[in-house]
């Protein structure tokens, strides 16, 4: 029997009971709108944290110090401090992959000019660091090489630190006091946003590495380095040829724990993504038993629809009709009302998103894939579903059918 | 010529319950191309399981059914709807039309099944013609429910015909029906008859089964009686003696 026939006789059987239809319907559009708008606010929320990642800079690596463990309790990585200014060159000296790599020593200092005045934070860094990161300036200089050599009064600061130090008025070549000694602004960073845990990365100062350890904070080893790799492909061979080296160079005995951490970004939006995702993945479960209960739905009311109709099915079997004929027959209509549900509730699945965004501001992000994917879902569900109510009537005695009342 | 239908000591049962029903007990049987057989009988007399296993719906429990020279006990699920479909036309008692369909639609239901299958226009064409044969050219577009009993007992010979069967079956085809609406649908079947159809009909009716050449009485699920009709009925002289009788009595202008 010719497909668009049988669609025809389908069509026509779901119109005949356009309630019934659109209440059974009703149970794949919710499940269908369900998935498809908790799988959106899922990459909404998953794109949000990678583009904060990407604000860490292109194929960074991260070098931690170890954990310094006190009274029996280990204080997290960097605590210790075991990363000194050798291994800084050796790595800058012996790796060729690392295309940067600056130190970084952080402190919390009073910043003051004229009569502002601030807590903010002031991060010792290498000549390479903005480069590293990433970080553009909005106005003035980098810091130079002979600038940290010299341990030079020399500071590039935040966009907020500068609002609030100098209002809308010309930061560079302003004299600011970090613990009283007297810097020179060079830089004026652009503006960076939020970071992941709600930090604003645009309250800060960043002074040569050198100056920050002698006039800062009299520290002679650092918390950690940050890395660059030519080249995405290199992340996790650089990131070996870094532990090596600084195994090496810490006389670790082989078999023992490394007293630092080397991540890769990737590593860290991998761990950053993972919360959301199976955040996602549960609520996406949780969807998808909706769908399956309007499949249900659909399983019983071609079960009622099957029953009705014994007496049509009687008189197709007699004049001719296969079984194969009547199983295609409420097969297609068990699989016409599942798309009917599934396309309406893709327009509903893309609609709610943006109310959400709209109105609760929520990150959304519908994929083609979630539409696929609910798509044919949908699809299947009627076959799975119909499948049973189908063979039913499919398995008929053609003389007990046409007696049926 | 090959018989178009062979019964060779047919046998069929089934259980209701607990209590196995001999509904057809040895009964053997042929019809040969172009007869017009009333099968007669009482209610339980076993006819109307015969018909089912003639007409394909059924298997006999034993006995060999023979159809144009085919052992139907052979045959699979798939290959009997083939021959319903091809092969036989059936006409109900009840007409077994689909509710809220064209009768035009109803017509082409047959080829909707027919393998290979026909083009749409092919599939029109064919119904709007058998529809004309019966006379129900001007009603194509009608319903059941919009039509007469008569009316849609047209369009199920209609259907029954489209496919161009070697068979019709008739169970009951006038027991719904009034004596003029009878008459004329044994008018149609003595007219299709004469083009050269087989037809085989149930009816309990004597007058009906009058119109038949032959007419085979069963009871007790054997055949008892089995003779050609002597003083065969003609449909169009007996609608006239009808009109003159109604117009006796004013019931007709």
């Amino acid at each position: 029997m010719i497909i668009l026939a049988t669609l025809r006789i389908a069509v026509r059987a779901l119109r005949r009971n356009a309630m019934r239809t659109l209440l059974t319907m009703l149970g794949i559009i919710i499940g269908v709108a369900a998935v498809i708008a908790v799988v959106s606010i899922g990459n909404g929320a998953k794109a949000q944290v990678e583009a904060q990642i990407a604000t860490l800079g292109r194929n960074v690596i991260l070098i931690l110090s170890g954990n310094v463990t006190r009274g029996g309790f280990r204080m997290g990585f960097g605590s210790a401090g075991t990363l000194t200014k050798e291994d800084y060159e050796a790595i800058r000296r012996e790796i060729p992959e690392v295309t940067g790599i600056s130190p970084e020593v952080r402190t919390m200092a009073q910043i003051a000019t004229g009569n502002q005045n601030n807590n903010v934070q002031v991060l010792g860094v290498g000549a390479d660091y903005l480069e590293i990161r990433s970080w553009a300036l909005a106005d003035g200089i980098n810091f130079s090489e002979q600038d940290v050599r010299n341990a030079a009064k020399v500071a590039l600061i935040g966009k907020t630190t500068a609002t609030t130090l100098f209002g809308d008025g010309q930061a560079v070549g302003q004299i600011i006091r970090i613990k009283n000694a007297p810097f020179t602004v060079v830089g004026l960073l652009a503006a960076k946003g939020m970071a992941m845990m709600g930090m604003d990365q645009d309250d800060i100062v960043l002074v040569p590495y050198t100056s920050a350890m002698k006039r800062l904070t009299g520290a002679t080893t650092f918390r950690s380095f940050s890395a660059q790799a030519a080249s995405p492909k290199l992340l996790s061979d650089v990131q070996n040829q870094i532990t090596d080296l600084l195994r090496q160079r810490h006389r670790i005995a082989p078999g023992a724990d490394d007293d630092f951490l080397v991540r890769t970004q990737e590593e860290i939006s991998q761990m950053a993504t993972e919360t959301s995702k199976v955040m996602t993945v549960l609520l996406a479960v949780i969807a998808g038993v909706s769908l399956v209960v309007g499949g249900i739905g659909i399983m019983n009311i071609m079960l009622v629809s099957v029953t009705e109709r014994t007496r049509e099915i009687g008189v197709r079997l007699a004049v001719g009709a296969r079984s194969r004929d009547i199983l295609l027959q409420f097969l297609i209509e068990a699989v016409t009302l599942s798309l009917l549900g599934g396309i309406v509730g893709i327009a509903a699945g893309m609609v709610t998103p943006r109310v959400l965004t709209a109105n609760l501001g929520w990150p959304t992000l519908v994929s083609a894939d979630s539409i696929a994917i609910a798509f044919l879902f949908s699809a299947a569900i009627g076959v799975f579903f119909g499948f049973y109510p189908a063979r039913k009537a499919a398995q008929l005695d053609p003389i007990e059918a046409l007696r049926y009342e | 010529m090959i018989p178009v239908i062979e019964l060779h000591d047919l046998c069929k049962s089934y259980h209701t319950g607990e209590v196995e029903v001999q509904a057809v007990q040895g009964v053997s049987l042929e019809i040969r191309p172009e007869e017009f057989v009333a099968v007669m009988g009482a209610s339980g007399s076993g006819k109307s399981t015969m018909m089912n296993v003639i007409g394909c719906l059924d298997r006999p429990t034993t006995g060999r059914y023979l159809f144009e020279g085919v052992d139907v006990g052979e045959l699979s699920r798939d290959q009997l709807a083939d021959l319903r479909n091809q092969r036989i036309g059936f006409v109900f008692q009840g007409f077994n039309l689909l509710s809220r369909t064209s009768a035009l639609e109803n017509t082409e239901l047959p080829m909707l099944y027919s393998r290979p299958g026909l083009r749409m226009r092919e599939q029109r064409n064919r119904a709007a013609r058998a529809l004309e044969q019966v006379g129900l050219a001007d009603r194509a577009e009608h319903h059941p429910s919009q039509l007469s009993g008569g009316q849609q007992q047209r369009v199920a010979i209609a259907r029954a015909l489209v496919n161009q069967p070697r068979l019709l079956l008739a169970d009951e085809p006038t027991g719904n029906l009034d004596t003029r609406t009878s008459i004329e649908i044994m008018g149609i079947f003595q007219e299709l008859n004469r083009a050269g159809m087989t037809i085989l009909m149930v009816t309990h009716e004597l007058d009906i089964a009058r119109y038949a050449t032959r007419t085979v009485v069963m009871r007790d699920g054997r055949i008892v009686g089995d003779r050609p009709v002597t003083e065969r009925l003609q449909a169009p002289v007996e609608l006239r003696r009808l009109d003159q009788e109604h117009q006796a009595i004013q019931l007709a202008p």
